[in-house]
Order: C-alpha cells, then sequence, then structure tokens
C-alpha cells in the first residue's frame, strides 16, 4: 500500500501515488488525455520508422534516435511541470508525459530489435545497440533536465517568476 | 487502414501503461520502480511472441500494427525509465537506479527472446 507523502517529488513520472495530487487525480479524464497522447506519440514513432526503415541486419537507427528524443523531452517536461514545487494544468503531464512521450518511445522494439540482431547473427551489432541506447537515454535525459533547470532558475533570477523553491544543483552549463 | 491501427493501438497501450503502474504501486510501496519495469517486461514478452509468430507466418502485419507498433510501443516506455532512473541517482539512491537499468534491460531481452522463442516453437510445430 503506498501512502502518499505531502510534499513528495515523484520519481516515476507516469504516475506516483506518494505524490498526493497524482493519487487522487481523477481517472476519466487523466485516461482520455493519456489514450489521446498516446495515439499521437505512437504514430510519430510509426511514421519514423516509415521514413527511416531499418533493414536486416542493420542498426535501428529510427529506434534509437526516438528513444533518445524521447528522454531528452522528458527531461525538459518534468523539471517543467514536476519539479521545486513548480506545478502545470493536471493534464499537461498525462496528456504529453505518460501519453505522447510514454506512447513515442518503446522499450519492447529496443527488446525485440536486439534479440532480432543475435538471431541474424549480428552479436557484436546486438551488443552495441543494446548499450549505445541505454546510454544516450540517460544522457539525454540527465542533460536535459539540468539545462532545463539552468534555464528556470536564469529566469527566477530575472525576476520573470517567484522562486518556486527547492535547491537544484549544478547550473546546467 | 494501417495509421488507424497504430492510433489505436497506441490509444490502448499507453493507458494501460497507467493503470498497471497504478496497480503495482497501489499494491506495493517502493522506491524501486516496480510499475514500470512490469510494463516493460511484459510488454517486451508480448511483442517478442508478436514478432516470432509474424516471422515464422502465424500472424498478419495488421495484427502486427495493431498489438506491436501500437499497443506494445505504447505499453512500454524508455522516457519513464530514463527519468526516473536520474531521479533515483540525484537522491543519492545509486543502488535502486543501477538496479532499475540491470533489470529492465536483462529482464526486458529475456522476456523478449522467451516470447520469440516460445512462438516459433508453436507456430512451426
Amino acid at each position: 500500500m503506498t501512502r502518499p507523502v505531502p510534499g513528495a517529488e515523484a520519481i516515476d513520472p507516469d504516475v506516483d501515488l506518494h505524490v498526493p495530487a497524482q493519487a487522487a487525480e481523477p481517472q476519466a479524464p487523466v485516461l482520455a488525455a493519456v489514450a489521446a497522447g498516446g495515439a499521437l506519440g505512437a504514430a510519430a514513432r510509426y511514421g519514423l520508422a516509415l521514413l527511416w526503415p531499418a533493414g536486416a541486419g542493420a542498426f535501428p537507427w529510427a529506434t534509437f534516435w526516438t528513444n533518445a528524443a524521447g528522454c531528452a523531452l522528458i527531461g525538459v517536461l518534468m523539471v517543467l511541470v514536476g519539479e521545486g514545487g513548480r506545478t502545470a494544468h493536471p493534464l499537461v503531464r498525462p496528456f504529453l508525459g505518460v501519453g505522447v512521450l510514454g506512447g513515442f518511445t518503446t522499450f519492447s522494439t529496443y527488446a525485440v530489435d536486439v534479440v532480432r540482431l543475435l538471431d541474424e547473427g549480428r552479436g557484436g551489432l546486438a551488443l552495441g545497440y543494446a548499450g549505445a541506447t541505454v546510454a544516450a537515454a540517460l544522457a539525454a535525459v540527465t542533460a536535459a533536465a539540468r539545462l532545463t533547470r539552468g534555464a528556470v532558475r536564469g529566469r527566477v533570477r530575472a525576476g520573470v517568476r517567484p522562486r518556486a523553491g527547492g535547491p537544484g544543483r549544478g547550473r546546467g552549463r | 487502414m494501417n495509421w488507424l491501427l497504430v492510433l489505436l493501438g497506441g490509444a490502448v497501450g499507453a493507458p494501460l501503461r497507467y493503470l498497471t503502474d497504478r496497480a503495482v504501486q497501489a499494491r506495493h510501496d517502493s522506491v524501486f520502480p516496480w510499475g514500470t519495469f512490469t510494463v516493460n517486461a511484459v510488454g517486451s514478452l508480448v511483442l517478442g511472441a508478436l514478432t516470432g509468430a509474424l516471422l515464422a507466418g502465424g500472424a498478419s502485419s495488421r495484427v502486427g500494427l495493431l498489438l506491436g507498433t501500437g499497443v506494445c510501443g505504447a505499453l512500454t516506455t524508455y522516457s519513464t525509465f530514463s527519468y526516473e532512473t536520474l531521479r533515483l541517482a540525484e537522491r543519492g539512491r545509486w543502488l535502486p537506479a543501477a538496479a532499475n537499468v540491470a533489470a529492465s534491460v536483462l529482464v526486458g531481452l529475456g522476456a523478449a527472446a522467451l516470447g520469440w522463442r516460445v512462438a516459433r516453437l508453436l507456430v512451426a510445430g
């Protein structure tokens, strides 16, 4: 049983029941926003795969860049809507984060592409793809979150909006 | 028609991830992101089976677009996985962060390989 903790910040960006507002969020509008976003995200991923098809035994570049870009964008989004006491419209995170970015990025296609490359006798490439995706995803989310925090702090210092609280780390750039 | 199948699958897969995540967290209070880990493992298993069946001629490409590209693609996520890992690391929880990466990748790949093998055996046999 997960209890909401006042003031808690989400670890899971999809939904974190430690965050009181997310534990109590109304399910019907949230599910509708997630479904609409998921349809758009999946279609965008499909479009990229059609534009940039991976041939047999080749590095799956479309999925690689889809996942790297989606990880960078979730870093930007979650800093803007979920950190330092900042809030946004309650359907922004469900639509853009859970729906669009969650539907755009994919773990299953990544896993199956590694298995497919192994099946095609491309063991080295499979290992390289498996590792490169993890490295790119973590680097992308880290860099994007830090840059966004730095930009937000710059705006706060310039007096654009009141300080939202929460000490940051690093200056982002 | 193909686009419609992907749109429809995405509209089902993403809410399924949200609901599964809530259900897992409601039963299990942990700093480790079990909800996302679960959807990624299950989605990889299903997509592995579907791909194995497609290659063995046991499934149509339309089923692949609806259930594979649409549902499994949107059910599973890399963005959520990466942000969770970042948050755990930033809070100094390095062990859960590292365990999340290692377990998600190893279990995801293992599940995809298992689904693939079983489907090919079933369809071929």
